[in-house]
């Protein structure tokens, strides 16, 4: 029997732990500042954008896709929900609604990719590789190729609040995380996804819709971009039409990976994002305290994720025997 | 020169320290057929996985025409002339037949290209002596079963091969490709070739093997000439004690029409099929490889479009476009392409068990107890042999595999079960089980719709027997008086009529 692990970690989850463990100490001893509350603190917001997304990516890529639209759907959504702002006003209601508002646009805009994904017949990278392209472009149209900019104070201290202490994109990452967990491992919905990655046409056979689970993948990451895009656009209190959420996509994909969800589908883990997440921050943290040049920090993000394939394959290996 | 080809010493195999082949030392003398038969799990393709460089043993060594080998992989063995038919199919899905049969082995034209007339011709050829009716070009994915198995066949005897090792090859087959087959075998041992043939059809065995080895959880018990093995005998070695009648009482079913299929057409596979079962009635389909029983039944699920037809369950008439209509009229399925439409090898053993009735676990959390419940009940009715319920399939023996596989059909509590080679390689014990099972539930009033190419087994359950041939019934057989010989008839078209 494989025992079974508190807070419904996978034994998946171990060898991204103790990568994170490792960098962890590593990270202490290099600077006396990484120790400090409010710097570990920054990387938990730092990551939360992207890995809120990387959240509802998990599911895309388990069940045997990929979403490379995520980076400007950000951007083209958290423009919209400024827009909804101050247009009504930039008061209470007029934030709840850019929030619904939000929501509801990632969910649709989510439908178009899972539609074409699935009953267009069209590979996912191809798919969303267009997508990404369109919502760019859209936002750098209505924008002027300049920024949009919220006139509401109070949408501003939204994106700069604290829940005891804690960054709201903080909370909202890890209650996200714990629900989508429980929604990949103990739902029917959940199962059908690893089922689906696994073995298309075995699930056609055991009744499973696929097309309908698929589609699903591609809204849950809509929600979450939506998710992202308002609490991105509220710190920033304002949205650049060419480079916000920028490469968000490979952060994503890239939590997603380091995580132990393999490229192949079929198998995944939600709690492992926030460990890819948090590895991905700490190790920008640490370049930026050893002061690596900015630019490098794209090579040393690159060669973790290919060292996690890596990693993960010869223990698969391993653990099948033979 | 000895006439041993190979000797193996002490050979043991164990996976995360368990054991589950022990000290296995044997010799297989050139030119002979050697049988291998044991319950499912009793480490027989282990055995040969070792002898094909597929695994390497934890202990003990090979020795190979005299000389000691190590088998690093399986192009080790295939370079000093071992070739392997596995269990479970190994082909790229995507290509078609003669890529697969040539792959990694291409055929080379004079200016260093890829030879496809050579490779088709020769394909052609491998398939004309094979008897089966494959296109070289088709892709794999068009692929029946059967026709899959003879791809494998023709890829493994394709170049003449000193040691050709076969495991379960006749599990899908019907008599006219085995009767085939077997003869090929022979022809091969005249040329001295030597082959070693693991199969659950004792009755084959005994017909076309020099000497049989029993092996029984992992050890070794006995290794005898055929002829000195009677078939009951065979069985009481595999088991380790006696088995009584292996089919259970057949009853004439008086109940109500449960399931009804009026006219049922597939374009070009099944020409408007019609039949009824009773409630508590378990009726037959046999006929030849390619008469168009699956696809009968994948069209019954809703997974094949049907040109025209009517289905009716309990009298109400029912639309079926996909196989979720049918799950939900009480129609369960269990295929027989067991890895490639059953089972999901990756995922757990109870996780297989609920794949089609998850719905009933969830509410709308999974309740892993309760699946875990369910999957011990079926573990202790079948006798599955799992490493542990969290097991992923594919760490499974291949006849377990095919018993979590019915169990996950049945699991949707139906009222009408269509079963396609419901005994796939499962052995004389687990059989016995899965009749029994069967006849239970029809005795509850299930109607049962029973597909196999083993025709003792649909002769031994059922009371009617359809029998298919080009997509049509050819005709029907009943009671007491039915022989192999009118089946046969029916179904390669030598007689007709319904
Ligand atoms: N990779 C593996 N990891 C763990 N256990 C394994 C693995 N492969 C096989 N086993 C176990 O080894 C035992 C022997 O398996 P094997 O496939 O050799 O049986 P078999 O005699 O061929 O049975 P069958 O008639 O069902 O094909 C089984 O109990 C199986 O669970
Ligand atoms: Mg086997």
């Amino acid at each position: 029997m494989r025992k079974s692990l508190p807070f419904g970690l996978k034994t998946e989850n171990l060898l991204s732990l103790g990568a994170l463990v490792v960098l962890f100490v590593l990270s202490s001893i290099a600077s006396p500042y990484f120790l400090q509350l409010r710097n570990l603190l920054n990387i938990l917001k730092q990551v939360s954008f992207s890995g809120i997304i990387g959240l509802g990516m998990a599911f895309v890529i388990i069940a045997g896709g990929i979403d490379l639209s995520v980076g400007s759907m950000t951007a083209f959504i958290g423009a919209i929900a400024i827009l909804i702002v101050n247009w009504l006003g930039g008061g209470f209601w007029a934030i709840a609604a850019a929030w619904i508002g939000a929501m509801i646009l990632g969910a649709v805009a989510g439908l178009f990719n899972g539609i074409l994904v699935t009953k267009g017949r069209v590979a996912a990278f191809i798919v969303t590789l267009g997508t990404m392209a369109i919502f760019r472009s859209l936002t750098l149209y209505i924008g002027n190729a300049g920024q949009f900019i919220s006139n509401s104070d109070a949408y501003g201290n939204m994106g700069m609040s604290s829940v005891l202490g804690v960054p709201t994109a903080v909370w909202v990452f890890f209650i996200l995380a714990f629900l989508l967990s429980g929604l990949l491992n103990r739902t029917r919905y959940g199962r059908y996804v690893c089922a689906v990655g696994s073995n298309e046409k075995v699930a056609a056979y055991a009744a499973i819709d696929i097309d309908k689970i698929r589609m699903l993948t591609y809204v849950i990451t809509g929600v979450m971009v939506g998710v992202s895009a308002v609490l991105l656009s509220s710190r920033m209190n304002s949205v650049n039409s060419s480079d916000t959420a920028a490469n968000f996509e490979m952060d994503a994909i890239a939590a997603v990976v380091i995580g132990g969800t393999p490229m192949t589908g079929g198998r995944g883990t939600v709690w492992g994002v926030v460990i890819g997440a948090v590895i991905i921050g700490m190790i920008n943290n640490m370049l930026n305290m050893l002061s690596v040049s900015a630019y490098l920090q794209g090579t040393v993000k690159g060669l973790v994720i290919i060292a996690a394939v890596f990693i993960q394959r010869g223990s698969a290996r391993s653990r099948n025997g033979g | 020169m000895s006439d041993v080809l190979v000797r193996t010493s002490g050979i043991s195999k164990e996976f995360s320290s368990v054991r589950v082949l022990d000290d296995i030392s044997i010799e297989i003398r050139k030119g002979e057929i050697l049988g291998i038969i044991g319950e499912n799990g009793a480490g027989k393709s282990t055995f040969i996985k070792i002898l094909s460089g597929i695994y390497t043993p934890t202990q003990g060594s090979i020795e190979f025409d005299g000389r000691r080998v190590e088998l690093r992989d399986a192009a080790a063995a295939k370079r000093i002339g071992v070739s392997l038919i596995p269990q479970e199919f190994n082909l790229v899905e995507t290509l078609n037949v003669y890529e697969n049969i040539f792959l990694g082995e291409e055929l080379r034209t004079r200016g260093g290209l890829l030879d496809r007339r050579g490779m088709i011709a020769h394909t052609r050829e491998l398939m004309k002596e094979l008897g089966a009716a494959v296109d070289p070009s088709a892709s794999i994915r068009t692929l029946s079963v059967a026709q899959k198995q003879m791809v494998e066949i023709a890829k493994a005897i394709k170049i003449e091969s000193r040691l050709l090792i076969m495991d379960e090859p006749t599990t899908v087959l019907t008599v006219h490709e085995i009767d085939i087959l077997f003869a090929l075998m022979r022809r091969l041992k005249g040329k001295g070739v030597t082959i070693v043939y693991i199969s659950h059809k004792l009755k084959e065995v005994r017909s076309v093997c020099d000497r049989v080895m029993v092996l029984r959880d992992g050890r070794f018990i006995c290794l005898e000439t055929t002829d000195a093995l009677e078939i009951d005998e065979m069985a009481r070695r595999m088991v380790g004690r006696e088995l009584n009648q292996i089919f259970p009482p057949k009853r004439k079913a008086e109940g109500e029409v449960a399931f009804r299929v009026e006219g049922l057409a597939v374009p070009g596979l099944v020409a408007g099929l019609s039949f009824e079962i009773r409630s508590g009635e378990i009726l037959g389909f046999a006929g030849l490889i390619g008469a168009g029983r699956t696809e009968l039944a994948e069209a019954i699920m809703g997974i094949r479009r049907v040109s025209a037809g009517r289905i009716f369950v309990g009298g109400r008439e029912l639309r079926i476009r996909k196989p979720a209509d049918a799950v939900k009229a009480g129609i369960a399925y269990l295929s027989e392409d067991r890895q490639g439409a059953g089972i999901i090898t990756s995922f757990a053993v109870h996780k297989n068990v609920t794949l089609v009735s998850l719905g009933d676990y969830a509410r709308p959390l999974i309740s892993r107890a309760k699946e875990l419940e369910k999957t011990r009940f079926y573990v202790d009715r079948f006798e599955i042999k799992a490493p542990s319920l969290d097991a992923r399939l594919e760490n499974l023996s291949g006849g377990n595999q095919q018993k979590v596989s019915l169990a996950k059909s049945l699991d949707t509590d139906p009222k009408v079960l269509i079963v396609d080679e419901p005994t796939r390689g499962v052995d004389v014990k687990a059989k016995h089980d899965i009749y029994a099972f069967i006849r239970e539930l029809a005795d509850r009033g299930l109607a049962v719709m029973f597909i196999s190419s083993e025709l003792e087994e649909v002769m031994g359950m059922c009371e009617r027997i359809v029998v298919m041939r080009e997509g049509r019934a050819a005709g029907q057989v009943e009671g007491g008086h039915i022989t192999e010989e009118e089946i046969m008839y029916y179904a390669m078209g030598i007689k007709e009529g319904v």
